[in-house]
């Protein structure tokens, strides 16, 4: 850790400490009221009918069978969609129900309004809908040829980007490649979809009460689709189990509001958990090929690379996921020269969207396993091969951006180089439980093999190319307390924790209230892309600081003074040229302050055609270590430790740091080695967690973290996003482990090169007998 | 009543669900120390299995057991259900066939006797009439050595890739090898365990390796297994063959140093 002097706030409940989230204790207690949870009276249940075909024409819809059972309200389809017929985050090309083409399996055709849950879903078996199957295109690969037939009236190619720079024809004395796939992984979030809608008595607006990542981007999409003013819908964020990307775009939100407004009563849905794989977007599929050159003593001369990214039926973030992919293709490491293809295209598979990494994640995999095999050609240890090319602060990324944020990369690398290992190599007494298996009673100490891998990357913090990226706040100063009011959507990522932290620290006061959290102030942007701590933050710091200019102001006038002696000294005002010292508790009675801000970051531009331009906001870094125990002959794992130096900026809250450390790793860690969303023919094969497995305790190692802390200056108190490194190098530092143990077992083994791993992945390539 | 709670299974009008839950005649666990005989209820939970008597009498059982699902499924979940379930994946019922458990089903006709290797007769299809249930299953205690092996894609709180069960007698010096997620139902590998008992020599209680290896290769011709989201057909071949050939080295080693 590092000392630079940061100050340590004296405020209770202050920046640089711990409090514990207001949310907290009910949550761990079950009594946490979740969207779900939200009942009203006279409320009646909705549910969607979805396309059983990946694409299919609608020849026709006969809802008269279902609206004749008993208990059934009302039945909608696109005839009944009173405003745009689309919507969606980037380019809007979704339906809010297919009206005459279904493009995947899933896609909502009609919702239905009963009394319970159980006259709904026989409603939904009643509707007659007559489809004419058509050919499906699933393979992306496939549908970006010109030849495709096009699946969309906007084409199948959602977006092509190339990075070019340098010398492109450059050769290096030493060249690795290897092709690369990611599978489709889910956000898995506990807390499934779910919204209750409320029309207004006069039936002309509407108040939806919805777990969601963004208020104001659903209100916009809404109210379009409703044909309403965005002053006739509001919307307040219900509890959200989170979110990690999955609830960016719409779900739910436009139906229950059509189901409210026709019914003219409460209208609540919500999705089960085989639904809910349907009902958001996932991340990305990607293919890619890359290669790197160096010279003999490794350092990087030119990275080439090409990604196909499976954009699903709607683009979604699909543009922007790309060029996230394109952009951090050279990994945290200097390389002048580079040559990456990347194109992002619809087929008829699940829609992809936003998932924490967002297209960092499926470059980094491929970036970090061609590291090792790089540092294999050319002799050296994989530490000694990313120390070498190590990306400092002022360094030119491939776009042409120079890396203004601090960064670390150095640092990281020596960290992790100090780290002690863990013991139990070898322990020949450990219980089965601990070894790969775990609970199946597989494995004993002789059968297992222990491995080493390291994974690092960078990840862009903020919304980029040109986005007007900006997040709201108010502060109110009434009766000696603070209260805060903002539209950021707290899902779990600790917001609420962190915003009256600020606003104690800031003004030397201790007690702080949040007010509901809807869209009845300005937008806070999205929770995504690490950013709400540095925007929302950097607004509720600006609505702070404003209350207290004026209260400095109020109390210079009083004395006769300048405004500018005073500062805030823990919970007092101090006099900086008389040395004189009053409680800001007593200096603020009967004062009323009450101020918004929006904050913006810097702007940042599109990409030009050769991917050149500042796209970027800023960068954090961070480099994992994973020790993992391979049962080499059943091709079982146990990750017995994962050890990160993650740099941060500076923590405002470090319980909370940690907090999204260990569950960005877990996130990571089932990328790795569990998470995936199996398609066969569109239809997904897995929709249940007792098939889509994510880590349990038994899978999940204890954690290391050590947090560098060196304060961002482009940041609002320093402090840089941590949500999303986490989970994206410490996927390929769990697979590198599992490479190194299976070259230590037999002298070299096959290149790893998908994820998640299967156990057959292991023991196939390894095993003779068991085919290719 | 899982699957009618998740919809993927509905009821005609006409038809009713009865509930067994909470009907304290099939709780029981009875032995008999004498016949060297275990009777268990069918509505026995998993989590009432992974202790006494069961664990010490039947170990294999318990351990089955304690690869089912999370604690709160565990407490939820009986080992009749387990075999009514008919999977080719149940836990229970791999160590049940190992152990040559015996299943007792009654109706309005009254009771019959169905090995529980012979109540599963296809994935999600068993013998059992729709007025049926089981109502307990009948096992011996044998003395020697069991366990279960299960492969899963996580560490625990998985449905099975492949689970071996494993049973040696020194009373009959004889050896019961079951296979799970292999086959259409849990399968008796009857070659291989006769090759195991053939080649274990019981006074010394050795076995060689060669042996080991051919065990596990029987065990292999055994399966039939399938490719599908959870796994494919040549990982399970080939880890039910390790699991077996590890258990019985286990098994063999664990009985002479016991001795």
């Amino acid at each position: 850790m590092s000392d630079l002097g940061i100050r340590e706030s004296s405020v209770e409940g202050g920046l640089g400490q711990s409090p514990l989230r207001p949310d907290g204790i009910a949550k761990s207690e079950g009594a946490y009221e979740f969207s779900s949870d939200l009942s009203a009276d006279n409320m009646l249940i909705g549910k969607t009918l979805r396309s059983p075909h990946q694409h299919a024409r609608i020849v026709s819809i006969n809802t008269a069978p279902a609206l004749a059972i008993s208990g059934v309200h009302r039945i909608i389809t696109a005839d009944d969609v009173p405003g745009k017929p689309t919507y969606g985050l980037i380019s809007s090309d979704q339906p809010v129900f297919a009206a005459d083409v279904v493009r995947y399996i899933g896609e909502p055709i009609a919702a239905v309004v009963a009394d319970d849950e159980e006259i709904c879903a026989r409603a939904i078996d009643a509707i007659e809908v007559t489809y004419e199957v058509l050919s499906a295109l699933a393979d992306a690969r496939l549908a970006k040829d010109p030849s495709a037939p096009s699946i969309h009236p906007d084409g199948n190619v959602i977006r092509e980007q190339n990075v070019i720079t340098g010398d492109i024809g450059v050769v290096g004395d030493v060249i690795v490649e290897d092709h690369y796939s990611i599978g489709m992984q889910d956000q898995a979030f506990l807390g499934l979809e779910s919204a209750l809608a409320i029309p207004d008595e006069d039936g002309a607006g509407v108040e939806c009460h919805v777990a969601t990542q963004w208020l104001h981007e659903d209100l916009g999409q809404v109210a379009a689709c409703l044909d309403l003013p965005e002053s006739a819908v509001r919307l307040v964020l219900g509890g959200v189990g989170g979110a990690f990307g999955g609830r960016e775009d719409l779900s739910l939100q436009v139906h229950v509001c059509l189901l409210a407004l026709a019914t003219g009563r409460p209208v609540k849905m919500h999705y089960s958990r085989s639904e809910s794989f349907l009902g958001h977007v996932h991340r990305h599929p990607a293919e890619i090929w890359m290669r790197h050159h160096a010279t003999s003593d490794g350092m990087l001369l030119k990275i080439e690379a090409e990604f196909v990214f499976d954009g699903g039926a709607y683009a979604s973030t699909s543009s922007a996921v790309l060029v996230n992919a394109v952009t951090h293709a050279q990994g945290p490491y200097r390389c002048e020269n580079a040559a990456v293809k990347g194109i992002a295209v619809r087929t008829n598979n699940l829609p992809c969207g936003a998932m924490r990494g967002f297209g960092v994640v499926q470059a980094c995999f491929a970036h970090e396993r061609q590291m090792d095999l790089l540092a294999q050609a050319c002799g050296l240890d994989p530490l000694e091969i990313r120390r070498r090319n190590a990306m400092s602060t002022g360094d030119r990324l491939i776009t042409g951006q120079v890396v203004e944020s601090v960064a670390p990369v150095s640092e990281i690398i020596e960290g992790l180089s100090r780290m002690p290992f863990p013991e139990g190599a070898g322990d020949t007494e450990k219980h089965p439980y601990e070894l790969p298996g775990g609970a199946g009673n597989t494995t004993r100490p002789d059968d297992v093999v222990r491995g080493i891998g390291y994974g690092l990357s960078i990840k862009n913090l903020m919304y980029s190319e040109a986005f007007d990226d900006y997040s709201t706040a108010r502060c109110q100063l009434r009766n000696g307390i603070v209260t805060l009011k903002f539209a950021t959507a707290e899902v779990g990522q600790g917001f609420i924790t962190i915003a009256p932290q600020i606003a104690r620290s800031t003004l030397g006061l201790e007690e702080v209230e949040l007010e509901v959290i809807d869209t009845n102030v300005g937008s806070a942007g999205s929770t995504s892309a690490s950013r709400q701590t540095w925007m929302s933050g950097g607004a509720v710091e600006a609505a702070c600081l404003r209350v207290r200019e004026l209260v400095y102001q109020h109390v210079a006038t009083a004395e006769g003074t300048d405004p500018l002696v005073y500062t805030i000294d823990g919970t007092e005002l101090v006099n900086t040229s008389t040395g004189g010292r009053r409680p800001m508790n007593e200096v603020v009675v009967g004062l009323e302050f009450d101020e918004e801000v929006e904050y913006r970051h810097r702007p940042t531009v599109p990409l030009d055609e050769n991917g050149q331009g500042d796209c970027h906001t800023a960068f954090a870094f961070v480099g994992h270590r994973a020790v993992v125990d391979v049962d080499i002959e059943l091709g079982l794992v146990r990750v017995v430790e994962i050890s990160t130096v993650q740099d941060v900026g500076r923590a405002l809250n470090p319980l909370s740091v940690t907090g999204q450390i260990e569950g960005g790793i877990a996130q990571g860690l089932g990328l790795a080695l569990m998470e995936e969303i199996i398609q066969r023919d569109g239809r997904i094969m897995n929709p249940s967690f007792t098939d889509y497995l994510i880590p349990t305790i038994a899978d999940m190692p204890p954690v290391i973290a050590e947090l560098i802390e060196i304060p961002d200056p482009q940041a609002p108190m320093g402090a840089k996003g941590v949500g999303e490194p986490p989970t994206i190098s410490s996927t390929p530092a769990v697979i590198a482990a599992i490479q190194d143990a299976m070259n230590t077992a037999y002298g070299s083994a096959p290149h790893l090169r998908r994820v998640p791993l299967q156990p057959s992945d292991v023991a196939k390539t390894v095993n003779v007998g068991l085919g290719d | 009543m899982v699957a009618l709670n998740h919809g993927s299974q509905r009821i005609g009008p006409d038809e009713l669900v009865v509930s067994l839950k909470d009907v304290p005649e099939l709780s029981i666990i009875e032995v008999d120390h004498e016949q060297r005989f275990l009777r268990i209820g069918a509505g026995v939970s998993w989590d009432e299995l992974l202790g006494a008597p069961v664990d010490t009498l039947v170990p294999c059982l318990t351990q089955a057991a304690r690869t089912v699902g999370s604690h709160q499924i565990r407490t939820a979940g009986t080992i009749g259900g387990n075999i009514a379930t008919a999977s080719p994946a149940g836990d229970g019922v791999c160590a049940l066939v190992a152990l040559d458990a015996v299943a007792v089903l009654t109706s309005p006709e009254g009771q019959r006797r169905v090995s529980v290797e012979h109540v599963a007769t296809g994935p999600k299809r068993s013998v059992l009439a729709n007025d049926e249930f089981i109502e307990s299953i009948e096992m011996p205690i044998v003395d020697g050595w069991q366990a279960y092996s299960k492969i899963g894609t996580r560490n625990a709180m998985v449905i099975s890739v492949a689970g071996v069960a494993v049973v040696l007698s020194a009373n009959s010096n004889s050896c019961r090898i079951a296979l799970g997620s292999v086959g259409p139902t849990v399968i008796l590998a009857e070659d291989a365990s006769a090759f195991a008992r053939d080649s274990i020599d019981w006074s010394t209680i050795e076995i060689s390796a060669d042996s080991l290896e051919r065990i596990g290769e029987l065990v292999q011709q055994a399966a039939t297994p399938i490719d599908d989201h959870r796994s494919t057909a040549a990982y399970r071949s080939h880890s039910v063959g390790v699991l077996a050939r590890r258990l019985i080295e286990r098994g063999v080693q664990e009985m002479r140093n016991s001795t």
